[in-house]
């Protein structure tokens, strides 16, 4: 992204309008989660007579409970693996692809760089049901393989698109020079290419693991096993275990959100600038 | 495949290597198809395996009436599933929700993320904060804003009904009335996906060259008539791609309408995918729900032909495409 425009800042006269509209939008998101945040730390009678001021007393078994039992970690656990394992496997299989893509002409070329960007059009949602049985034929239900390889597949577009793009920018003399010094093809993709294209690797694999983590509808199909749930099933399941539990609930979202927040925080240029290049070259 | 190593842009054509005799040619192409097809197998096989197959079987299984069982349906029944879905009150039903969902984003929720992205836009202090928080809810799940809106709508004890209480409104029934679910579940929707627009307005705008509104500026035009006669048109490829990706997301819509409402009550809240979803993995109507499935598929891939073809046309390549531009 450009530099956002710059040059003296606004008149406060001017200015402050502009942070009302800020600040009430602000608020409408972070009221939310921070109802969120404090219900966890009250019983449900507090959050019925007491809504909107802290907690008197602050409960905290809410969370403790969460934190100390497995409910919560397990979950946790199989969507690092399975958002590790996706976002390792998409990102090698696009750069390979984007390789070829980007720096060899053949006959054929445009036509299967087109299939790929056609997949970026259609929504997951149609796929799930033959997705489904497929998986089952091949015996991939209650297997994380059943989650991550389609989650390959429908990460592949957007990510060979940006790829492509940036090794198209990486001079052909690097590739001249390193070819004239030895280098197979294979060599120069490992050692040279890779290496080179590390902001744009960071930023296809943040999109991936934004997408696998947030996934809901193929894991839910595919897990039938608790074992296997990932952190969305985990919530959606507890969520209906404690119906009545509101307290409690909110303390299980609002700890599930912690991770996915913590990332964004991290890794929020690359999330933007993957979000923007997607949108943009699809 | 005929593969020929090129140095300059990919488009241009190969470069001829005349001086090869064509035994030692036919030698070389072969040696580059050797490493091609290395490097593009992983990626073609599962997209081939798991995405391009899948949607070649729900094609075939939506010809049949199948409970999903047992190896490959037996029961054909032709175009029987489609009639039938024409036909379907809850079918039709949702190509209605989804019209008014694609509808309200575009009066509602772009226009609001246009907006902030303009304003964010302002050397406005704090900007940098407002940015990051009006963005934050995008990479929370739409479970997890499901289950907080749930709780944050519920109408005992929940958030939106205590602040209508302080101010002697009634409390309402947000998710459990047919006739206001809709448009709650859209600004549940709204309130996670807008700071995703918002992101793309601003990159859109930030590409607008300053010189532009300074010299327009400079011959004392207004900050409408720049509004108007700069940045709308010059915003005009991002904003067509924001309501492209917003349309797609409406048809798909699933997560958030089965948390936070399971497509209730009486179906008034249901969308296509969550109607597909029903028949598939709940009443094990498959065949049926593939008919779902290639309606669905047949109805994203008209939108986008037609929308390449009339709206995006116009866009070419550097109008926002920045290639390469990845930090």
């Amino acid at each position: 992204m450009n530099a956002p425009s710059t040059g003296p800042r606004l008149s406060p006269a001017r200015a402050l309008p502009l942070h009302v509209i800020c600040i009430v939008v602000g608020l409408s998101i972070v009221v939310p989660v921070l109802f969120g945040v404090l219900g966890g730390f009250k019983d449900n009678g507090q959050l019925t007579t007491n809504p909107f001021g802290l907690p008197s007393p602050w409960v905290t078994e809410n969370y403790t409970d969460i934190l100390g039992s497995m409910g919560f970690w397990l979950p946790l656990g199989n969507s690092i693996l399975i958002a590790l394992a996706s976002t390792l496997l998409v990102v090698l299989a696009s750069a390979m692809a984007a390789f070829v893509f980007a720096r060899y002409a053949f006959r054929g070329r445009e036509l299967l760089f087109t299939l790929f960007t056609v997949g970026l059009m259609f929504p997951f949602a149609v796929a799930i049901l033959p997705l489904y049985i497929l998986l089952r034929e091949l015996g991939l239900l209650d297997n994380p393989l059943g989650v991550i390889l389609p989650q390959v597949a429908f990460g592949l577009p957007v990510t060979i698109i940006i790829l492509r793009g940036f090794f198209r920018t990486i001079p052909p003399d690097v590739e001249e020079a390193a070819t004239l010094d030895g280098c197979t093809p294979f060599s120069f993709f490992w050692r040279i290419l890779l290496p080179m294209a590390r902001p744009a690797l960071a930023t296809v694999s943040v999109l991936a693991v934004v997408a696998s983590w947030n996934n809901f509808m193929l894991p839910l199909v595919v897990f039938n096993d608790p074992s296997w749930w990932t952190l969305p099933l985990g919530v959606n399941q507890f969520r209906g275990q404690y119906a009545a539990d509101t307290a409690r609930i909110l303390a299980y979202v609002v700890v599930s959100m912690v991770p996915a927040l913590a990332l964004y925080i991290l890794a929020e240029r690359q999330l933007v600038s993957g979000l923007t290049a997607g949108a943009t070259k699809g | 495949m005929d593969a020929t190593r090129i140095t300059a842009p990919a488009n241009s054509t190969p470069p001829k290597s005349a001086a090869l005799s064509p035994g030692s040619q036919r030698r070389a192409r072969a040696r580059r198809r050797n490493t091609l097809i290395p490097f593009l197998l992983p990626a073609l096989s599962i997209f081939t395996g798991l995405v391009l197959v899948p949607i070649g079987l729900g094609l075939y299984t939506s010809l049949f009436k199948w409970n999903g069982f047992g190896g490959l349906p037996t029961n054909f029944v032709g175009l029987d599933n489609f009639v039938r879905l024409f036909g379907d009150e809850i079918f039709l039903g949702d190509l209605r929700r989804g019209l008014v969902l694609v509808l309200l984003s575009l009066v509602v929720q772009l226009p609001v993320a246009l907006g902030l992205a303009l304003l964010l836009n302002q050397p406005l202090r704090f900007r940098g904060i407002y940015r990051l928080i009006f963005f934050a809810p995008y990479v929370l799940s739409e479970v997890i804003t499901g289950v907080l809106f749930t709780m944050v709508l519920s109408p005992t004890g929940g958030l939106v009904n205590q602040i209508f209480d302080v101010f002697g409104i009634a409390g309402q029934t947000w998710l459990s009335d047919p006739s206001r679910v809709l448009v709650t579940m859209f600004f549940v929707v709204s309130w996670k996906y807008f700071g995703f627009h918002m992101i793309l307005y601003l990159a859109g705008r930030q590409d607008i060259p300053p010189e532009l509104t300074e010299a327009a500026m400079m011959d004392g035009a207004s900050t409408w008539q720049i509004f108007r006669n700069i940045t709308l048109p010059l915003l005009g490829p991002t904003i067509r791609i924001s309501v492209f990706l917003s349309t797609i997301g409406a048809i798909q819509l699933f997560d958030m309408v089965w948390v936070l409402t399971g497509g209730g009550p009486i179906h008034a809240s249901e969308t296509m995918a969550v109607t597909l979803f029903q028949y598939g993995f709940r009443r094990y109507e498959v065949g049926y729900a593939s008919a779902i499935s290639v309606t669905m598929f047949m109805i994203s891939l008209v939108f986008a032909l037609l929308y390449q073809r009339f709206v995006l046309r116009r866009d070419t390549e550097g109008a926002v495409t920045r290639t390469g531009d990845i930090r």
